[in-house]
């Protein structure tokens, strides 16, 4: 089976959802659209039931954080047609005041183990996750230590006073 | 002829078939001479104390013949590597899993300071959760810096008085890491 276009991707899903695709692009080739946090969970199940497309493996489920921008915490989910061989990259942006967002675990068992990392790092909710506990971070963690307002370094570290790197 | 060499004898009275000294002396000698290392293995320090367990470095000449993997058998905490936040409970009772008298020595900057791992994840030192007796530094060090460290233990547990380990002040270093 050869390749599908990925203009043939978005006039699929541009039917199917119409204005609710936003912003589609390809970089290196790469199909990457937005899309809101009402309908991600029907363009996931849409790209995965389809008969054509066959989006059945979940790549990987992130997160990104913006400060800048007014729905700052950008989730993202890479999704593999194994059948033709191409991928997607779906964003979806929502606001850190109120952080949900439907879990893909009924959709892919694969989610679980995802979604718990990317709500240990970012403290995204997954409406619908079984356990959606922190998972690589100390349990008894108190902030989701990749967002920006955080700092990186550990607080503990007395040595590295700031005269000594010429700050 | 054998070219072992034996331990010079602590300083005593010796005379016609009899030698004196203080008990304290003897025991640390023969302590000294037979550590058994727990190596606490995580990341390239590791393998620089593999090389030192080798037959090149041969690490087993200073009476750490058996590498004990048991915390119970053990007399000295070898930590080299990283310690995550997440591993450092598991150290912790490894610790306390230990028999008194017990030595610990962080090798490496990661255990020793955090080092290049100055980040939310990395446990600052080992020394933030338990008493460290030797600091090796280097990243990693060389197998002869293990080595050289692993002497330095060695003089310490040969001079340590024998009510150490019962004294108050030993009792106030554990409590300040809560440990008893």
């Amino acid at each position: 089976m050869g390749k599908i276009a990925n203009q043939h991707i978005i006039d699929k899903l541009s039917t199917q959802f119409g204005e609710k695709i936003l912003t589609p692009s390809e970089p290196f080739g790469l199909l990457t659209f937005e899309t809101s946090v009402t309908i991600i969970a029907d363009v996931l199940a849409f790209l995965k039931n389809d008969k054509e497309l066959q989006f059945i493996y979940l790549t990987d489920i992130t997160a990104v954080h913006y400060p800048e921008k007014t729905n700052a915490l950008a989730v993202v989910y890479h999704i593999h047609s194994l059948i033709h061989n191409v991928r997607v990259r779906i964003k979806v942006f929502i606001p850190t005041s109120n952080p949900t967002i439907p879990s893909a675990t009924t959709l892919w068992e694969g989610a679980n183990w995802m979604e718990r990392e990317t709500f240990d790092f970012y403290g995204i909710q997954f409406i619908g996750h079984p356990n959606l506990v922190r998972i690589l971070n100390v349990d008894d963690m108190t902030v989701f230590p990749m967002r920006k307002e955080f700092a990186l370094e550990d607080p503990n570290r007395v040595d590295k006073k700031d005269f000594f790197f010429g700050r | 002829m054998s070219d072992i060499n034996l331990v010079e004898a602590p300083a005593g009275v010796e005379g016609a078939g009899f030698f004196a000294t203080s008990l304290e002396k003897v025991v640390g000698m023969a302590r000294a001479n037979s550590l058994w290392p727990l190596p606490f293995a995580t990341s390239c320090c590791g393998i620089e104390f593999m090389a030192t367990m080798g037959s090149h470095y041969d690490f087993s000449r200073f009476g750490a013949e058996r590498p004990s993997f048991s915390p119970r058998q053990a007399d000295l905490l070898m930590v080299m590597g990283t310690i995550a936040k997440k591993m450092a409970p598991v150290l912790r009772q490894v610790y306390i899993q230990m028999a008194e008298p017990r030595w610990v020595i962080a090798v490496g900057a990661c255990a020793s300071s955090g080092g290049i791992f100055d980040t939310y994840s990395v446990l600052q030192g080992i020394d933030e959760i338990i008493p460290v007796d030797v600091y090796v530094p280097g990243c990693p060090p060389r197998p002869e810096a293990i080595i050289n460290g692993f002497n330095k233990i060695q003089d310490l547990v040969r001079s340590e008085s024998l009510r150490r380990r019962e004294s108050p002040e030993y009792s106030a270093l554990l409590a300040k890491y809560g440990i008893q």
